[in-house]
């Protein structure tokens, strides 16, 4: 083989950028580590299946936001017929009280930052499910 | 008709995923038994591949330059065209690999009313180039996400970074767009000019379309309602790459699809034109310094030549040399 040493170096660094999750998760990872949800404080049901909120919040939120502050609409029907008020901080963070343990659990895992806190005052959490909002 | 085939042969894939991924043994074998295989292959073909180019004697210095070559004090020598050392070596390498520098003088020619043959620019093959590769490293750098845990700060810069306009959400990435109209320009060249079709062969449009399948799969499954529910996605990631596979119930056929479209990328990749990622590192034009007339270039598979010098042949006849009074370059006796 010609210029062994370089061709050595070049393909030990394919190697190691190629399974840099290999050795990463060896050295430094969690790899146990899932996202567990803290049970709601309170209600039956949510505003949609949990299926749907799983892997789709996002959609309803954004639809939620767009609905509130550009066309005034303030009451969502869900899928069971409830009427609730569209608000994440009225009505999302009532029964999942704790952002730290719901929310964050899997946008953390995800490496997912959603800007909601950009203007959402992250509430107080209480264990009896009494949340103090912000203004 | 080679484009037909090759979309073709993705949609076929396409469908028996979907088919299979119904079935415990085809979610094992497309989720768990493929993705290694391809991994492996992938990983030993392209070092075989590298090893193999590694081995290949290069007879001759074939550097092909674009400047002035290093000769006289006052002739200013141009470093990254033609090389005199290895610094300008690594420079025009650095620019080849991270740049595409030598697309960037692509041309084109035209032939015009008259008849007259123009010359011209064509840089459109070098930008859509450049934008597809970067695209597809900070897209491939984004996944480390979905195999590490804890995610590592650079990765969540870079993602930042590629939705640093948050439109939309779940906010779109940049790359993605840019990705798919380079895909888009590099498929289209070869349909549309008519030269660029009659060259292109069907392992050209392939992986155009497998990774345009990957692309498009994977961009369903985030900006849609179809989407899955990704920390399902991340459990499998990371249970992947621990060697600790699980196959969590709640990933849908489009997620199969995504993977496999990968898992055949990389299946496909050693054997194909593809292995230029590699290539391109080996390729003996670009790689040596033009440095012919100051360092004998020696071609490895020259024969040993069988010599016999001057001096042997006197030391052979020294003696008849000296009883017949020739002239001898050395008298051994005389000293």
């Amino acid at each position: 083989m010609y210029d062994a040493g370089k061709v050595i170096l070049g393909v030990v660094l394919f190697l190691a950028i190629l399974l840099f999750p290999v050795w990463y998760n060896l050295a430094k990872g969690q790899t146990d580590a899932e996202p567990e949800l803290a049970e709601p404080v309170k209600g039956e049901t949510c505003v949609a299946p949990t299926d749907y909120m799983r892997s789709n919040h996002m959609d309803l939120l954004d639809d939620w936001r767009d609905r509130v502050v550009r066309d005034g609409e303030r009451i969502y029907v869900d899928f069971t017929g409830n009427k609730h008020e569209m608000s994440l901080s009225n009505t999302c963070l009532d029964c999942h009280a704790d952002k730290a343990k719901f929310c964050d659990e899997c946008h953390t895992f995800m490496a997912v930052e959603p800007y909601c806190w950009d203007c959402h005052i992250i509430p107080e959490a209480t264990t009896a499910g009494e949340v103090t909002h912000g203004t | 008709m080679r484009a037909l085939f090759s979309l073709f042969a993705v949609a076929v894939i396409i469908v028996v995923v979907v088919l299979a991924v119904t079935t415990d043994a085809g979610r094992l074998f497309f989720g768990t038994i493929l993705p290694y295989a391809a991994i492996a292959i992938f990983l030993v073909g392209m070092v075989y591949r590298v090893i193999d180019w590694a081995r290949s004697p290069v007879p001759f210095k074939i550097t092909t330059t674009s400047g002035q070559q290093r000769s006289l004090p006052w002739i200013r020598n141009s470093n990254l065209e033609s090389p005199r050392n290895k610094w300008g070596v690594l420079g025009r390498m650095l620019l080849e690999v991270l740049f595409f520098r030598s697309l960037f003088r692509n041309t084109k020619a035209d032939l015009k009313d008259g008849p007259r043959l123009v010359y011209g620019d064509a840089k459109w093959l070098w930008l859509a180039g450049l934008i597809f590769h970067w695209s597809f490293l900070i897209i491939f750098i984004r996944h480390f996400k979905f195999f590490v845990e804890p995610v590592p700060g650079w990765v969540m810069m870079i993602q930042n970074l590629d939705g640093f306009f948050q439109v939309g959400l779940p906010i779109f990435y940049i790359t993605d767009g840019l990705i798919l109209a380079a895909l888009t320009f590099l498929f289209l060249r070869r349909v549309l000019i008519p030269q660029m079709r009659y060259i292109s062969l069907a392992g050209d449009y392939f992986p155009l379309f497998v990774i345009g399948g990957l692309v498009i799969s994977g961009m369903i499954m985030r900006y849609t309602p179809l989407r899955v529910d990704i920390t399902d996605a991340k459990l499998m990631g990371v249970g992947l790459v621990t060697l600790d596979p699980v196959l969590p119930e709640g990933l849908g056929a489009i997620f199969f699809v995504h993977l496999t479209m990968l898992t055949v990328l990389l299946l496909y990749f050693p054997f194909s034109k593809l292995t230029h990622m590699a290539g391109v590192f080996m390729s003996p034009t670009r790689n040596q310094a033009n440095d012919n007339r100051v360092r004998r270039h020696i071609n490895p598979w020259n024969p040993e030549v069988k010599v016999h010098t001057y001096e042997e042949w006197e030391d052979e006849f020294r003696e008849v040399m000296k009883a017949a009074d020739m002239p001898l370059e050395k008298d051994t006796e005389s000293k």
